[in-house]
């Protein structure tokens, strides 16, 4: 129902609000799969950070959708057949629930019956994640870092030559203005945010016993510092966060999940085996998972740090100076005057 | 029993619903968005195969025999963390894009490449 109004729906703002709604009744839907470590993501990714960086490109693109030209009709009819061909394909699918499907008989019996005596950790979707499907999770954070380095690349501005006095005062006076006029979300948000960062911590630590892991922590660490952001100004959370500081972070969590790796093949075992890493076994997976997860936690929160300050950042400087910023826009309309 | 297929249906549903908007929609940002609903579709469909009934979710517990599946599970967790990252790097390109052409609407973009591109 949400989805189609978001097609109906021409204001870009209520979109994005809907999406937050969406990925909300997703997460809820997870649970109720008995998905809880993938509906905690989603909690956190589709209804809060999504929503949020959503929210700051379309405060730089602009809210209102151009109404159509075109007919939709042909798109219409594309989707329908493709549509038609999935449900007819589904036919054959066995049926929802069902103990004798084909998922649930190769590695899955595995990893269920197993994993306690292999790995030692009760939580099996933290014991496939990071030992025995660790590999493929190393491919994954790289593809995080690798869209963090993509946003700075495309977003982040020469570094401003701080003319500090005159800043310093209109920056002062904008935040009395903030301060009057957020007191009761600021002071709530000074005694949220402690425990929002510790509830980051609890989630990164306790990822082996219920539910929670490095992925998890780190959006929800982000968003506590985002949070912070938003409501003190940019300007002090990059005080407190240095950026340079956060793409180091960001390179170390990468770094910390390989070296794991490379340690493992030093103690003579596989890439990521963590058998090796101590005396006993199980102690070895418990202190590799801890590692690796604490890699995962570092970079991604990193990465989504690092992403929303250029996103912001990026628009704070088009506030400040509309005509400065965009001088390819200036460009490019002399082009076309010109082709005219 | 054809209903038991039901978790497909919505999934296919889902998915034409972010396909549709892919395709008919002009503005970027609306793209992006049916984008993220043609992947939570795709999410639903790999957790919802995972599903066993009556089983529990994958920590292990005394008393619980029946789990469902772990490994759906943890593809699409990742997925859902990569998913936003990619997300966060179109949005970003939205951006740039807004600047140097002043739109984000599919159709003022082309005509503005085709000007350039005549004068050239």
């Amino acid at each position: 129902m949400i989805a189609i109004a978001i097609v109906r729906t021409k204001d870009l703002l209520a979109v994005v609000m809907l999406t937050g709604i969406y990925g909300l009744l997703s997460a809820s839907f997870f649970v109720v799969l008995d998905a809880v470590d993938v509906a905690f993501t989603e909690a956190s990714v589709g209804a809060g950070i999504s929503g949020l960086l959503m929210l700051a490109a379309i405060t730089m693109t602009g809210r209102a959708e151009a109404p159509k030209r075109h007919k939709p009709l042909l798109a219409l009819l594309v989707v329908f057949i493709t549509g038609g061909m999935l449900i007819y394909g589904t036919l054959d699918m066995p049926y929802f629930g069902s103990f004798e499907a084909p998922v649930h008989q190769h590695v899955a019996p595995r990893y269920i019956n197993d994993s306690m005596q292999e790995v030692g950790v009760p939580n099996i979707v933290t014991s496939v994640l990071a030992s025995y499907r660790a590999f493929d999770t190393l491919g994954e954070v790289a593809v995080i870092f690798t869209a963090g380095i993509g946003v700075l690349s495309l977003l982040s501005l020469p570094r401003r030559r701080r003319s500090s006095e005159l800043d310093e005062s209109s920056e002062d006076s904008t935040e009395k203005q903030m301060h009057e006029q957020h007191m009761v979300l600021r002071i709530i948000s000074k005694i949220l945010i402690p425990f929002i960062l510790l509830f980051a911590l609890y989630v990164q630590f306790h990822g082996d016993f219920g539910p929670g892991g490095g992925f998890q922590a780190g959006v929800i660490f982000a968003a506590a510092i985002i949070l912070y952001a938003m409501l003190f100004g940019l300007d002090k959370a990059r005080r407190v966060f240095n950026q340079s500081l956060i793409q180091l972070i960001a390179a170390i969590g990468l770094l910390l999940y390989a070296s794991v790796g490379v340690v493992s093949l030093f103690n003579g075992g596989n890439f990521l085996d963590y058998n090796v890493l101590a005396d006993d076994p199980l102690a070895g997976q418990h202190l590799g998972i801890l590692l690796i997860e604490l890699g995962v936690g570092c970079t991604v929160a990193a990465v989504m740090i690092i992403i929303f300050f250029n996103f912001a950042g990026r628009r704070e400087a088009q506030q400040n100076s509309p005509e400065l910023n965009s001088p390819e826009l200036s460009s490019t309309k002399q082009n076309n005057s010109e082709g005219e | 029993m054809l209903l038991g297929l039901y978790n497909y249906w919505i999934v296919v549903l889902l998915m034409m619903i972010g396909f549709y908007i892919v395709i008919a929609h002009g503005n970027l940002i609306k793209k992006l968005v049916g984008l993220t609903i043609f992947q939570t579709s795709v999410f639903i469909f790999y957790i919802s195969m995972g599903n066993v009934d009556s089983g529990s979710a994958p920590i292990l517990a005394e008393g619980v025999s029946r789990y469902s599946n772990p490994l759906p599970h943890v593809l699409i967790l990742t997925a859902i963390v990569v998913g936003i990252a990619t997300t966060a790097l179109g949005l970003a390109l939205v951006v740039r894009i807004k600047e140097s052409y002043g739109s984000i609407e599919e159709d003022e973009i082309q005509i503005q490449d085709q000007l350039t591109e005549d004068k050239t």
